[in-house]
């Protein structure tokens, strides 16, 4: 009997091995929520632009990405666009384009949500004031947008924290990978996959909570 | 007599095709509170907006002090600057403490510092009875003290016009005396005004002028007195009329008559 099969994590470099791992994780999970914002907020001027067809668009990509599963999006990337277009495309660059193409869109339509939901008199009293357009938008309709935004954004960012896992079913080796090549690694150490999947679990939510905290202080703080 | 503040020639503005203006005139000179009522859906509020230009007109003209103000466009800030207003919302900033919602516009717009705009602003709650809440957020405010910081909050503009929107038709029925007390206590200290009300004895209480709305046009302009106890058209009487009630006991012949299930 070998003890504990938690051992098998101290094992040589393993325990960094797992770090690696959720370095890949959150390094993927970073890009993909900085591009998103960005994308997201051309997306939410796109969605309240006046043109039909600029909305329809939006609407379109909204839904494909609702409805879609994200895995079947990053198959179709890693996967498809080798052969359609001849891209050859590494794992992490595939999953990055896939979620930010997905996290773009939420985070365009929160954004969207968050901006029409100021109350119209908000700009009309700030204009009442003799503040000129910039001022407006600077001192009044940004700062709202922006607390009515924070919690739900930080939402979406631990769900696309969470979402990368999917990426080890295109051989990126983030924290879930790492894990099963070390479970493989030990196989004959029948709990070790409890061990390491729970040391796992211990480190996404170490990653996670801290946003949770924080969204839930913000929501608090700007009741 | 002194020249008018305000001059409002034949303005008109429809939406969708439907006329809400409809040729309004009308002159405010300094000092003088001009009180504006009439049926919802006549104008009134429309009349005020585009005072202000928050809403563009189709012809006409607006002037404050000879230099007109309707149609522009780039310096409207300017004109808005002599101009406040105070709405029916309750329009303070949610995500600014009370001080900070009054040091906006003197400071922001009109650059002046600080300290100076903190000691004016701290005076003027004290005069609403409400200096103890320069700290707080609007949130924890009532109704009615969420109207009487937004009426401190157009003052320290230190505007030439005040225009107010139905301030109180969004107050429970009790807060509404101490905003329009406030209002009063402006028109004795000579502010120049014109207001949009349905609180008739406030109108009368504090008008130098009324202007009787209806379908767009002005079709009574009296002193309240006059107004209110004899006014010259068939329409305003039965304005005035709406606002009181028959008694149930002497008029029993009458309802039943207009109510046959009675």
């Amino acid at each position: 009997m070998q003890g504990l099969g938690i051992h098998v994590l101290f094992e040589g470099i393993n325990f960094q091995r797992l770090l690696g791992g959720l370095w890949v994780t959150l390094r993927l999970a970073l890009i993909t929520i900085g591009l998103s914002c960005v994308f997201g907020l051309l997306f939410a001027l796109l969605m309240l632009s006046r043109k039909p067809a600029a909305k329809v668009f939006c609407r379109v990509w909204l839904e494909i990405v609702r409805f879609m599963p994200q895995l079947v999006l990053l198959y179709i990337v890693y996967f498809g666009f080798a052969r359609i277009f001849g891209w050859d495309l590494d794992g992490e660059t595939s999953a990055v384009l896939v979620f930010t193409f997905w996290g773009a869109a939420e985070m365009g339509d929160l954004i969207r949500g968050a901006l029409t939901s100021i109350p119209r008199h908000q700009a009309e009293s700030a204009a009442a004031l003799g503040l000129r357009k910039s001022q407006v938008y600077r001192y009044v309709l940004i700062p709202q947008t922006l607390r009515r935004l924070t919690p739900q954004a930080i939402n979406l960012s631990t769900r696309i924290i969470k979402t990368t896992a999917l990426v080890k079913m295109i051989n990126v080796a983030e924290v879930l990978k790492v894990g099963q090549q070390i479970i493989g690694q030990f196989y004959r150490q029948p709990d070790a996959a409890f061990w390491v999947y729970f040391v796992i679990f211990l480190l996404y939510f170490l990653v996670c909570w801290p946003f949770s905290v924080l969204s839930g202080y913000l929501e608090k703080r700007w009741a | 007599m002194s020249e008018p503040i305000l001059r409002v020639q034949d303005i008109r503005k429809s939406f969708d095709g439907s006329g809400v203006l409809r040729g309004v005139s009308l002159e405010i000179r300094e000092g003088e509170v001009v009180v504006i009522v009439g049926p919802s859906g006549c104008g009134k509020s429309t009349l005020l907006r585009c005072i202000n230009g928050l809403e563009t007109i189709d012809s006409g003209e607006i002037r404050l002090h000879n230099e007109v103000i309707s149609g522009r466009k780039k310096d409207l800030h300017l004109v808005r600057q002599k101009i406040g207003m105070v709405f029916q919302s309750y329009d303070l900033f949610p995500h600014m403490k009370v001080m900070d919602n009054l040091l906006l516009g003197p400071v922001r717009a009109l650059g002046r510092p600080r300290e100076e705009v903190e000691k004016e602003a701290l005076q003027m709650l004290d005069r609403v009875g409400l200096r103890e809440k320069a700290d707080v957020y609007p949130r924890t405010l009532s109704g009615g003290q969420k109207q009487r910081v937004a009426l401190v909050r157009a003052m320290l503009m230190n505007p030439e016009l005040l225009l107010l929107d139905e301030i109180t038709a969004a107050l429970d029925p009790e807060m509404v005396s101490e905003v329009l007390n406030v209002v009063i206590d402006l028109a004795r200290g000579g502010m120049t005004m014109a207001i949009v009300t349905h609180e008739m004895r406030f109108a009368e209480a504090v008008a130098d002028r009324i202007l009787f709305l209806e379908d767009g046009v002005i079709l009574e302009e009296s002193d309240p007195e006059t107004f209110f106890h004899s006014p010259k058209t068939e329409r305003a009487a039965r304005f005035l009329q709406s606002f009181t009630y028959a008694s149930r006991r002497d008029g029993a012949e009458k309802q039943s008559k207009n109510n046959p299930q009675g």
